[in-house]
């Protein structure tokens, strides 16, 4: 499956509490209004900016922080189709996974804002049209792709009616 | 093949020998969720009609992040986690009886036990020798109605602490120095293991705040080995049955050791707007604060109180600087009112909040002014964490925090100490 879109590019130590803030606590039970403000104390334009099938690309331990699933949440629900970083923390790596949200780790140095890339997740590939450079992103654990491949834990929950990773 | 003690957690309830890298699938023995993480959770297991909980003794719903609430919208989640609890028999821990990972290891966790929490703290738990870790709010949700969750044996960096704290430096200052050393990912995916003497010899109180920060380094797990104290520990929450001794193998194979001498450490300082943002105390002297936070699950328990009692008493508070002290439990809070600190805190000119996170996430009980400065003892400085971007975090320990509310600006905490000794010597001396 490929996917195309624009790169908005971000720097490193992107935390949860910049991606959905502690002062829109409030907003946590509604995550349609909490999207709106997506990534809002990184870069204020992108919420209302972006693109459906952009990508958000982060440096070095992209979400670091607070646990929130609401973080990788609604940057899905805002119609991102993937994160690329070079590294994310482990905890929003995970919770990406699980709201099938697909977190990409490769050498994003090569990104910038604008860029057209091309995801390719069965090829492993992020083509970057802008600069004519394909690059690489490390595979998932097994366990990983077999959640994501179900469409996040819930659904893999519901179809197994319990986990099945191997 | 000796193992960690992330190894010998995971195995025993995977019931195999497990190393590194291996993903497994294990029982859990607690659950945790809070007031931010718990109403999704819940929304979650009931969209695939699986509300319920595997151990409901020991999945615990925490109303301790916007409590009391200050809004509309947040006191309906509170409404959600409790209609939850009564319908799961989930434990319900209600507004007022302080953090998550305070309670839980005063009340729940066990050494040996894993524990998956959806805050990302709950590695606070290590220091109890529990496998701790945090999770979002599917994972614990599906965690909590199955009593199972998958996990990936980490790798562990073995942080070896020697020597003794010179007078006015605490865990606070090393595990800010280790995540300075190391960077906010110098540990991503893996546990820390904290040993050596100066680990041996800390207390319950010092072991919890160099867990609770082990994730600050991006870990997954910050372990520590039971022993004595973890034991006294337990017999005095009335759990002394439960202690087990766990220790690493002398050949257990670590992916790095990290030295660190605390003899040398002086107070350290992390700067706005990232944790490893560290400078030594030397280079922060002077820094106006507009306010001065004491609380947390990383330094709000009764030692952590009584070190700042210790320094105001008997001293003014700066006029132009706050002071918010939010004990960590209700049990902390009794227990400081009576040795007496809250009364010394209160006529120092401290404002005293309900036991729970308080201003940590910033959603209410002191939100920073434009511009405004923060010294605080919590775990996490980053931009907007206060409620407001326009706002500078700093942390420091509970010591330099109570003589920043003294002096109005960042201060040494040491020449609390240095100056009070030689006083008190040569005034014995004269006497006799
Ligand atoms: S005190 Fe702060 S860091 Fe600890 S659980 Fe509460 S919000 Fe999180």
């Amino acid at each position: 499956m490929s996917m195309i879109g624009k790169a908005w590019k971000f720097g490193d130590d992107i935390s949860t509490d910049l991606i959905a803030p502690g002062r829109l606590f409030h907003l946590r039970s509604n995550l349609p209004e909490l999207a709106k403000h997506v990534l809002e104390d990184a870069d204020p334009q992108f919420a209302g900016k972006m693109q459906t099938g952009d990508f958000v690309v982060g440096g070095n331990n992209f979400g670091c922080g607070s646990s929130r699933e609401h973080a990788p949440t609604i940057i899905k629900l805002s119609g991102v189709s993937a994160v690329l970083a070079k590294s994310f923390a482990r905890i929003f790596y995970r919770n990406s996974i699980n709201v099938g949200l697909p977190a990409l780790i490769c050498d994003t140095d090569k990104i910038e804002q604008g860029d057209e890339l091309e995801v390719d997740l069965g090829q492993g590939t992020v083509v970057n049209k802008t600069k004519n450079l394909t690059l690489s992103f490390a595979p998932l654990p097994p366990a990983m792709i077999k959640i994501l491949n179900d469409g996040g834990l819930l659904a893999h929950i519901e179809k197994h009616g319990g986990f099945k990773l191997d | 093949m000796g193992k960690t003690l992330a190894e010998k957690i995971i195995g025993s309830h995977a019931q195999k020998e497990v190393t590194a890298g291996e993903i497994v699938l294990v029982p859990v023995d607690v659950c945790l969720t809070q007031d931010g993480t718990g109403p999704l959770a819940i929304r979650q297991l009931q969209k695939i009609n699986l509300e319920k909980a595997a151990n409901p003794k020991k999945t615990v719903l925490f109303l301790d992040h916007a409590a009391p609430s200050p809004r509309r919208e947040l006191a309906n989640d509170h409404i959600t986690i409790r209609k939850f609890a009564e319908k799961t028999g989930a434990c319900l821990s209600e507004v007022g009886e302080g953090v998550c990972h305070q309670i839980i290891s005063e009340s729940y966790l066990n050494p040996g036990d894993i524990l998956i929490g959806a805050d990302s703290h709950t590695c606070t738990g290590g220091a109890l020798c529990a496998f701790s870790t945090g999770m979002g709010s599917t994972d614990v949700a599906v965690g909590l109605a199955l009593g199972k969750t998958w996990l990936r044996v980490p790798e562990t960096f073995k942080v070896e602490v020697n020597g003794k704290f010179p007078p006015g430096v605490y865990p606070k200052d090393l595990i800010l120095h280790l995540i300075g050393m190391i960077g906010a990912d110098g540990a991503t995916y893996k546990a820390l293991e904290f040993c050596g003497d100066t680990i041996k010899k800390m207390s319950m109180s010092g072991r919890l705040t160099l867990s609770n920060m082990a994730v600050e380094a991006g870990a997954k797990a910050g372990l520590i080995a039971s022993d004595e104290t973890t034991k006294k520990f337990l017999q005095a929450q009335g759990r002394g049955s439960k202690f087990k001794k766990i220790t690493a193998d002398k050949d257990a194979v670590y992916e790095r050791v990290i030295e660190i001498d605390a003899s040398k450490l002086v107070p350290a300082v992390a700067f706005p707007h990232t944790v490893d943002n560290i400078k030594p105390i030397s280079e922060a002297k002077g820094i106006k604060i507009d306010q001065v936070f004491i609380g947390t699950c990383t330094n709000g328990r009764l030692e952590d109180l009584k070190i700042a009692t210790e320094i105001i008493k008997g001293k003014k508070k700066h006029p132009k600087t706050r002071m918010i002290i939010v004990p960590a439990s209700k049990a902390v809070f009794l227990d400081a009112i009576k040795a007496g600190y809250i009364k010394t805190l209160v006529e120092f000119g401290a404002t005293i909040m309900a036991p729970g996170c308080g201003p940590c996430v910033g959603v209410h009980e002191g939100i920073l002014g434009d511009g405004e400065a923060c010294l605080a003892t919590m775990n996490r400085n980053f931009k907007g964490r206060m409620g407001n971007t326009e706002g500078f975090i700093y942390l420091a320990s509970p010591a330099t925090a109570a003589v920043t509310a003294i002096k109005g600006e960042i201060a040494d905490p040491r020449g609390f100490f240095t100056k009070k000794k030689p006083v008190k010597k040569t005034a014995k001396k004269k006497k006799r």
